[in-house]
């Protein structure tokens, strides 16, 4: 089955078990988004993603499109939420981002320079969160974390490995290593695993690779996320 | 007319401004908007400021301050730039938030300076410093925003004087500042 529903006014296409966030970027409709991703099922956490259907917030990645429903995304007041989430993401994390290896290649800071956000607004939490630097080809800097999973996705579902979780709640939820130690060290992880490879902030990062491209030539130095993540669609 | 779109009829405004716990990189950005420096002089009047080395700040327009809150002093001068400031102004990462200063924030304030003055290799005399001149440290250095009410925000590391020179001009024309894509940045 399919149908068609209104995008901010515009008709979209979809295929039934298709979500709104997937139908309307397949028409070419960017939803910001941080913890989802092409090729894992929606997790819905972040939020980022949400939109409003007959008056009611949903998030997109995780709602399937219908027949008809008017979806409205791009929005002052639908933008400004998002901001929030972002300034909330950055207080309750350590994101410094002048001494960051991820900076001008991460999606949060990217999401946070399309937004327009110019200050985190909240009082910072500065959270202690000591790094994990025992392996000898990757780093764990967990003050960077936002929880998308997107490594313990990456790192069950398709390394086969188990090598990330997350635990406790709340501000004291925190990203985990699944070895007696607690040491990326002491686990069969390896640069290679594509969970090595798939997140979007600073934390999980090559060692000896780090500030090589110059600013400028990063991936969101020219454009705007909206921008380069429609044309990696392509 | 102008970039900022001065008029004669229009007054001069007051501009102060001053670096709290930052490495004044946002005020070397200030002095890189280059030959703009000759329009702005047209426009502004420095009062309290490191190019005019005046020492408190009076009745002002815009107090641009670069830097975060790491001591007491700090905190002094923040409050009397808010007292007097009718538009204040955080400039650079360290007043938006916290900066390179605040990544001694997960760190003991006495650890801290016990690496720094006492177990250096090399040091004569390793003595932490107790002159009463030297503002008492704060126990994590803040974002001005957390301490005092803050109008506009322009992050960067340091913002470009292309980012501050835009801000400024917007600002001086009456405009709601902004800041275009490519001249956004945080780091
Ligand atoms: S992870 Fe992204 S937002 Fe966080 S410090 Fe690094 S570049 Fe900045
Ligand atoms: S380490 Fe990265 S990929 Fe894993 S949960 Fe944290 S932010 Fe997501
Ligand atoms: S992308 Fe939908 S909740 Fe994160």
């Amino acid at each position: 089955m399919s149908g068609t529903f209104l995008f901010d006014g515009q008709p979209v296409p979809f295929t039934d078990g298709q979500t709104i966030l997937q139908a309307a970027r397949a028409a070419g409709h960017y939803i910001a988004h941080l913890c989802w991703h092409p090729d894992f099922p929606p997790h819905g956490s972040c939020k980022l993603c949400i939109v409003k259907v007959a008056g009611r917030h949903v998030s997109s990645c995780a709602m399937p499109a219908k027949e008809g429903m008017e979806v409205e995304s791009n929005t002052p007041e639908i933008n400004g939420e998002r901001r929030a989430l972002l300034q909330m993401l950055f207080v309750e994390g350590n994101h410094f981002c002048p001494s960051c290896e991820k900076s001008g290649n991460c999606q949060l800071q990217a999401l946070a320079y399309d937004l327009e956000m110019l200050t985190p607004r909240f009082n910072h939490f500065f959270p202690d969160r000591p790094v994990d630097a025992s392996h000898p080809e990757v780093l764990l800097d967990f003050n960077r974390c936002i929880f998308c999973e997107l490594c313990v996705r990456a790192s069950r579902d398709v390394d086969g490995k188990n090598v990330f979780a997350l635990t406790g709640r709340g501000i004291h939820k925190h990203l985990v290593v699944n070895a007696e130690s607690g040491r990326l060290a002491d686990t069969d992880f390896s640069a290679a695993d594509l969970a090595a490879n798939i997140c979007p902030v600073g934390v999980i990062l090559k060692k000896r690779v780090g500030f090589a491209q110059p600013i400028g030539a990063r991936k969101y130095d020219a454009q705007p996320i909206h921008v380069v993540a429609m044309q990696e669609d392509k | 007319m102008d970039a900022a779109g001065s008029d004669a009829r229009r007054p001069r405004l007051r501009i102060a401004t001053t670096s709290l716990a930052g490495c004044f990189g946002c005020h070397m950005s200030l002095l890189d908007i280059d030959e703009h420096l000759f329009e702005l002089a047209q426009l502004v009047d420095f009062d309290r400021s490191p190019l005019t080395d005046v020492k408190h700040c009076g009745p002002c327009d815009i107090g641009l301050i670069e830097g975060g809150v790491c001591n007491a002093e700090n905190v002094h001068v923040l409050r009397e730039f808010r007292r007097h400031c009718k538009i204040l102004v955080a400039v650079g990462a360290c007043a938006v938030n916290g900066g390179l200063p605040a990544q001694r924030n997960h760190f003991d304030l006495g650890v801290c300076l016990q690496q720094v003055y006492q177990c250096r290799e090399g040091l004569a005399a390793p003595q932490i410093p107790d002159d009463p001149e030297l503002p008492l440290l704060l126990d994590k250095v803040r974002p001005i925003h957390e301490v005092v009410r803050v109008d506009y925000f322009v992050p960067g590391c340091p913002p470009s004087g292309e980012a501050l020179w835009k801000f400024l001009t917007d600002l001086l024309a009456g405009r709601t500042p902004r800041l275009p894509y490519h001249l956004l940045h945080y780091d």
